[in-house]
């Protein structure tokens, strides 16, 4: 026992003498350039003067050209197909639901550019979802990423634009540019992937859509394709450290045209309603979600308006009847048809 | 723009002409400057926005109220869908039945009508198989109605679930299932492959009851049907149409939803079948060379297991909502676009190349009665006007015409075939001797009720298919079937073509004039 710490405390002793030597080492080479000092260093501002800011290059104004020419559209078509498609199908088995709803345009020589917007509880959603469209638009697809999170650093913003194409938006607003900057891409036969809540899920409840979508719909004239996506969340929601592999479910809804003179609020709605159905649909079925559609009885997305771990318990509630998120599927629960007559 | 059919006269620069076999092809020269082929019409455009068109016709229906001023709280509402006889090969997803069945269940739930029962109209057809309801309905109508026994198949042995609804002034009784009578409103959805499909024949024959059907499935109505593809001049639509004047003057209100595709049936590789053949390019000649060589050499089950995959592209040209009879108007006029070509006069003997499937064998064998219902009922019959061959020409069809029957969906027919066909194929005398006993058969019935079988009576209904046909040849040779399979059809077995067209110079003399029926696609002969 005690020979043990004695060489403990020999080793600790040992890798304070290197670190001792390293950083003598460190501060022998830093001498000269210290002593150099401008134009190997940086400069020093002189008193009174104001030097302008340099044009910002990362967040929104991130410049993503790069990312759509022939080289990297190759290696990103390689880590969809191999990587990713691994890591997704290990990580959430999705399953995907509703593609018969875009059949008609999947099967057009040159199908339409499409918004896809998906509800959205996880960064695995992005994933998810690109394997999940169609071919037809999946190597031409866009993710609207939010510039203050996927392009705040140089590295996150070059990864993120290589392998989703991702595109700088503001989440807070849709501003002009970002809405031009779509136009165009939607103009050159590029679809476009917008989580229209802005952001991942804070508790697991979806959010209110933002306007986004909408308004880029509006903008553009594409139509948006709402989409539910169930079980991403509970594998790796905000706030987990790391993934818990499990199942998901995507289910394509029917694609919604924008009205001519509808406003995009009232577009909004629609897109919100949609995934509303969706997501019902996908715990329910097509019919239960239908009429609750139209008597406006579908289950709340956001949750009820209420604090704390009620709001929890009932989310608890909730997954309890989805098929996803877990490792294995539940039991299925037959329905009561009363006895049968002899 | 897709090129109208045509009649093409052979000479001797005419390449071999494409024949179906079964579950192969084959290659056959016809005599130059007496032989002509009719080619169908190329598929015609598809409606583009689907949806769009859907919802259109169930908003402006014809000669009645938009669908969903129909529906209401509280009301009994039931929907009835063509089965899996329809359609050939099966339509690749979404089925037109899943849109249209989609768009009235959207309207049903947004007017609160809480009674919904989905209804498969097979008539005596066998049940569908999990699988096929839910390429017709899609998983979501499955899932959603499925459970809770509200999606269910028709079943014509369930007498406590048939109701009468009227007789004929010629004496025929509507009976039809019970659920049908007494809804509030009937929305009936359809698929139109041929003009035969559709108009009354669609509730009349797919939710009746075996009673019911006998009025018309019988050898008279079949025999007087000239022909099945022109219900103006078809005893069995005349009949039909008399019971769905019943229907209309003392039934529930029937919401008739119709629509029509085009015949691009084949998908690649197979797409060189509807290929004009002195136009097949060399990648067409080297598919057909790889496929007809490989098929030659594999198990035929194997080889049926491909074909039955197939799933066509089928693009839907046409959708007519509304008064039945008026919607099933609209919806022929769209079919003969599709399919009809004119032909001028009829010849000594008639070709046709039977294929792997018939309404009656989807995902099954082609077992020899219905190579027989399919060659002298289905394609005989594709005329209008008058038969393509002469009365007393030869009928020169070509199929292996094994003798191999699928017991499951097939067993009435596999004693039919050893036990009727064996004393007679009469339609009339084995109607009269033998239909009863086949009908009434409590084995039958059960496999029928509770499993995957065509009902006991539906090989004799299959047989009457043909009834026309057979009486108006005076020689009907297969080519390429087993002898004793085609001598017990009552039929002649031939080793090859020129084999055949030499056993039938005994019929039409040396110097017959030959039309080939080219299949696929579709077509309808319009003869002059």
């Amino acid at each position: 026992m005690s020979s043990d710490r004695t060489s403990l405390t020999r080793g600790l002793r040992q890798a304070e003498r290197v670190a001792g030597a390293a950083e003598r080492v460190v501060a022998a080479v830093a001498a000269p350039l210290r002593r150099t000092g401008f134009p190997w260093r940086a400069p020093t501002v002189p008193r009174g003067v104001e030097v302008p800011e340099e044009p910002s290059t990362l967040g929104a104004d991130y410049d993503t050209e790069w990312a759509r020419r022939p080289s990297a559209v190759l290696s990103r078509a390689f880590m969809i197909a191999v990587p990713m498609r691994l890591f997704t199908a290990a990580i959430a088995r999705p399953e995907v639901l509703g593609l018969d709803r875009l059949a008609d345009l999947a099967r057009e020589d040159e199908p339409e550019p499409l918004i896809f917007a998906p509800s959205h509880h996880s960064h695995l959603d992005t994933m998810v979802m690109i394997q999940a469209i169609p071919r037809a638009w999946r190597h031409d697809l866009v993710v609207a990423a939010a510039a203050d999170y996927f392009f705040d650093r140089r590295w996150k913003a070059a990864f993120s634009a290589l392998a989703l194409n991702a595109i700088p938006i503001d989440r807070e607003s849709t501003g002009r540019r970002s809405a031009d900057t779509f136009r165009d891409l939607v103009a050159d036969g590029h679809s476009l992937l917008i989580y229209p809540e802005g952001g991942r899920s804070p508790d697991g409840w979806g959010q209110p859509f933002k306007g986004g979508a909408a308004y880029l719909a509006a903008r553009t004239g594409a139509r948006i394709v709402p989409v539910h996506i169930e079980g991403t969340g509970a594998i790796f929601g905000k706030g987990m450290r790391r993934p818990r592999p499990g199942r998901t479910r995507v289910i394509f809804g029917r694609p919604i045209t924008p009205g001519v003179d509808e406003s995009t609020r009232r577009l909004n709605q629609r897109i919100e309603q949609a995934v509303a159905r969706l997501a019902e649909e996908s715990i329910s079925d097509a019919w239960t979600a239908a009429t609750a559609a139209a008597s406006g009885t579908l289950p709340s997305r956001t949750g009820p308006a209420i604090n704390g771990w009620r709001r929890t318990w009932l989310l608890n509630e909730r997954r309890r009847r989805e098929v996803s998120g877990r490792r294995s599927r539940p039991q299925r629960a037959w329905p009561n048809l009363g006895d049968r007559e002899s | 723009m897709p090129r109208p059919g045509f009649v093409l006269d052979v000479d001797r620069s005419t390449p071999p002409m494409l024949f179906w076999h079964g579950e192969k092809f084959s290659l056959e020269r016809l005599p130059a400057d007496r032989s002509r082929v009719i080619y169908p019409p190329e598929p015609i455009a598809g409606i583009r926005d689907v949806s769009a068109a859907i919802d259109h016709a169930l908003e402006h229906p014809l000669d009645m109220d938009p669908l969903r001023a129909l529906l209401r709280p509280g009301m009994v509402l039931t929907i009835c869908f063509d089965d899996v006889s329809l359609s050939l090969p099966k339509m690749r997803r979404p089925d037109s039945r899943q849109r249209v069945i989609e768009a009235v269940l959207d309207l049903a739930a947004e007017a609160g009508v809480d009674d919904v029962h989905i209804i498969a109209a097979l008539g005596l057809h066998r049940r569908m198989h999990d699988h096929e309801l839910r390429h017709v309905l899609g998983d979501r109508i499955v899932d959603a109605f499925g459970p809770t026994g509200a999606l269910y198949q028709h079943d014509a042995e369930d007498y406590e679930n048939l109701t009468v609804v009227g007789t004929t002034d010629h004496g025929e009784v509507l009976e039809i299932n019970r659920r049908v009578a007494e809804s509030d409103l009937v929305v009936y959805a359809n698929v139109n492959q041929v003009a035969m499909d559709g108009g009354w024949k669609s509730l009349v024959t797919g939710v009746a009851s075996y009673r019911c059907l006998s009025h018309h499935h019988n050898p008279e109505s079949l025999r007087n049907t000239r022909s099945l593809m022109d219900r103006h001049h078809s005893a069995l639509h005349h009949s039909i149409w008399r019971l769905g004047a019943v229907l209309r003057d003392h039934g529930p209100k029937v919401f008739q939803i119709e629509t029509t595709i085009n015949t691009d049936a084949f998908p690649s590789p197979f797409d060189f079948l509807s290929r004009r053949e002195w136009e097949w390019t060399a990648r067409d000649r080297a598919t057909y060379l790889a496929t007809s060589k490989a098929l030659s050499r594999m198990p035929r089950s194997m080889a049926r297991k491909i074909f039955h995959s197939i799933e066509a592209p089928y693009a839907m040209t046409g959708i007519h909502a509304g008064f039945t009879e008026s919607v099933h108007e609209r919806t022929l006029a769209d079919v003969y676009q599709q399919h009809l070509v004119e032909v001028e006069g009829q010849t000594d003997i008639l070709t046709m190349g039977v294929p792997f499937i018939s309404p009656y064998n989807p995902d099954s064998i082609m077992n020899p009665i219905l190579v027989m219902c399919m060659g002298l009922g289905y394609m005989f019959n594709m005329y209008r006007g008058k038969p393509l061959v002469r009365e007393g020409g030869v009928v020169i069809m070509t199929h292996p015409t094994y003798r191999d029957f699928n017991p499951v969906h097939h067993p009435s027919y596999i004693d039919f075939f050893d036990e009727v066909l064996a004393d007679t194929t009469d339609p009339v005398v084995m109607s009269e001797k033998w239909e009863r006993k086949y009908a009434e058969d409590e084995w039958y019935r059960h496999l029928y009720r509770t499993g995957n079988a065509y009902h006991g009576v539906h090989p004799f209904y299959a047989w009457y298919w043909g009834a026309h046909g057979q009486q108006w040849a005076g020689r009907v040779i297969i080519v390429g079937g087993d002898a004793a399979t085609v001598r017990r059809l009552g039929f002649t077995p031939a080793s090859t073509m020129n084999d055949a067209l030499e056993l039938a110079s005994d019929v039409v003399g040396r110097s017959p004039t030959i039309t080939h029926l080219h299949v696929p696609s579709v077509l309808v002969a319009d003869v002059v």
